[in-house]
């Protein structure tokens, strides 16, 4: 079966403003409100596609989290895909160990696409993709902002930081998404309802042969350094003025 | 042990990117560090000169190949490794090259990977910015085996000449390339304005600009003042201004000395991209946008007056 296999993570809601914790062990979360990474939305949107045009017969989505992880899968099946799996994991999860847990994955589900937001926007750490392509062996597509396949191979346009680059891929490979790949859809009530039917298996690192590491002690979490609010200017005159008398201009 | 770092040059085969100068000036931040420059190009001669001239560069080590003519990270990141055994870090630059690149390295050493190092406090311990720069977090790693890490490029200056060059060698690197993955093009726009990623001089539109056309007396300001020209995501999603030119958080994060945000209105995720610049102007007509919380200078108005008139007086 022609299987993709999309990777989404639990994060905090990308509207929530974060506070760190007085004593810096590490950002507020209590009562505030999750979601689905938004890289990753766009990830099993764009997976969804490819199986609604037919290039693709099933959708797997999987997730390395806790056990509350299991709102955000429910969550992806109701937007469309077929089964779910979840890797229960507590604490502090590094790439490495999530990219191992999902190459096992892999190796058991024989995907011939796997696709992954670019980044998290909690640790906006950027890599599980590239370290799951390289345990891997197979090519990355980082950034992509359009993706179309033909026959065994993947043109993905990718967006660098000098344009728009086009590199071609032979499957199975890794493809990371950009913003504008696409808009995901909305969720419908009866898609949520028929989403609870839908299998959800969960598995653990030791079932997979896995060993967790934490590699990085997290020694500090501290607020940005605030900037001083300025002065309001009356016109483009007084503007001019103050950035000449700074130097500026 | 003290610390032995090999730099990722980026460059675009002719020129050295400015992103390495950076990444040096932040492996100079450990004192006894030896720095080395590793430069993966077709032909390296013209960069490694350049990367052997920077400050605080001990030696430049070339791998050729034609297989490096374009940089794809498959194809780079086993010579990097091939050659990784005698350094305790590996750092590249936090650009799309860098950060498709040594993500790959790390996976491919088993090692573990600092992201958007901010700041080295020791050859273990690092700053970096998490949740889109509203939180600091201080990683340490055990000292043991290699780390990669990708360095911040607005929190370093890029390093200078030093006084002498560096001695540059050629690696003889035998391993084999993928070739799964193939360069078919790169369109980017032509452009005589600053690189936005080291311009002391920054204007950035929004979606207030109303469409591509409306862009022009930006580029028209830009022109006139010497300044690259950004954009909000916003202003990027609607069409208005091309990929590259996005700023923040999933777009370039940028430190110059003056910033203008032109009918921006400040979400968060622009923000992040900005907060590293020396002075901070925004123009706007929503008097309560969020611009103005970090704004050095405010001025509410319509934008389309105003930038025409500024034109005029720094003419």
């Amino acid at each position: 079966m022609k299987r993709i296999l999309v990777g989404i993570k639990r994060v905090v809601d990308a509207n929530v403003r974060i506070r760190v914790k007085p004593d810096g062990s590490g950002v507020v979360t209590d009562g505030v409100k999750m979601a689905i990474n938004p890289f990753d939305e766009i990830a099993l949107e764009e997976a969804l596609r490819l199986k609604e045009r037919g290039a693709a017969e099933e959708v797997i989505v999987a997730t390395v989290g806790p056990a509350d992880t299991q709102q955000q899968l429910r969550t992806a099946l109701a937007m469309g895909a077929d089964r779910a799996l979840h890797v229960q994991a507590d604490g502090v999860i590094e790439p490495l160990t999530v990219a191992r847990a999902m190459l096992k994955l892999i190796e058991r589900e024989q995907p011939f696409l796997v696709i992954l937001g670019k980044q998290a926007i909690d640790d906006d750490n950027g890599q599980t993709g590239q370290v799951l392509a390289a345990l891997w062996n197979r090519p990355q597509a980082t950034y992509a902002s359009k993706l179309e396949l033909s026959g065994e191979t993947a043109r993905v346009t990718r967006e660098v930081d000098a344009g728009l680059e086009t590199i071609e891929v032979d499957l199975p490979a890794v493809i990371t998404t950009d913003l504008r790949l696409n808009e995901p859809r909305y969720v419908k009530l009866p898609d949520i309802m028929k989403a609870k039917k839908k299998p959800l298996d969960t598995l653990t690192f030791s079932a997979l042969s896995v060993e967790p590491r934490q590699q990085l002690k997290l020694v500090r979490f501290e607020p940005p350094p605030q900037r001083q609010k300025g002065v309001r200017v009356k016109d483009a005159a007084e503007l001019v003025d103050a950035l000449r008398k700074k130097g500026l201009l | 042990m003290s610390a032995r770092i090999l730099v990722v040059a980026e460059h675009d085969g002719k020129k050295l990117n400015p992103s390495t100068a950076k990444c040096v000036s932040c492996a100079r931040a450990l004192a006894d560090a030896e720095i080395n420059v590793v430069v993966l190009a077709a032909d390296a001669a013209a960069v490694a000169t350049q990367a052997a001239s920077l400050e605080g560069v001990a030696r430049v080590l070339t791998i050729e190949n034609a297989a490096n003519l374009h940089p794809l990270a498959a194809v780079l990141a086993p010579q990097i490794v091939a050659v990784a055994a005698p350094f305790t870090h590996l750092l590249g630059p936090s650009t799309t090259f860098g950060k498709d690149l040594m993500a790959r390295v790390a996976g491919l050493l088993d090692a573990p990977q600092v992201s958007d190092i901010m700041a080295i406090e020791s050859a273990t311990r690092f700053r970096r910015p998490i949740y889109a720069g509203n939180a600091i977090l201080t990683v340490e790693s055990s000292g043991e085996g290699k780390l990669v890490g990708t360095v911040r490029m607005a929190s370093f200056e890029a390093a200078g000449a030093g006084a002498a060059a560096a001695a540059i060698e050629k690696a003889a690197v035998s391993v084999p390339l993928p070739t799964h993955t193939r360069f078919i093009s790169v369109s980017a726009a032509k452009s005589d304005r600053p690189d936005l990623q080291t311009a002391s001089r920054v204007i950035s539109g929004g979606r207030a600009l109303g469409s591509a056309d409306g862009f022009k007396i930006l580029y028209s300001l830009a022109d006139r003042m010497g300044a690259a020209v950004g954009a909000s995501r916003a202003a990027v999603d609607a069409g208005y201004a091309p990929n590259e030119m996005q700023v923040g958080q999933t777009g370039k994060i940028i430190a110059p000395e003056l910033y203008i945000a032109v009918g921006i209105s400040g979400a968060i995720q622009h923000l992040t991209g900005i907060k590293d610049a020396r002075t901070i102007v925004a123009i706007n007509k929503d008097g309560e946008a969020p611009i103005f919380e970090v704004a050095d200078f405010g001025l509410v108005g319509d934008l389309f007056q105003i930038i025409p008139e500024i034109e005029r007086l720094v003419s």
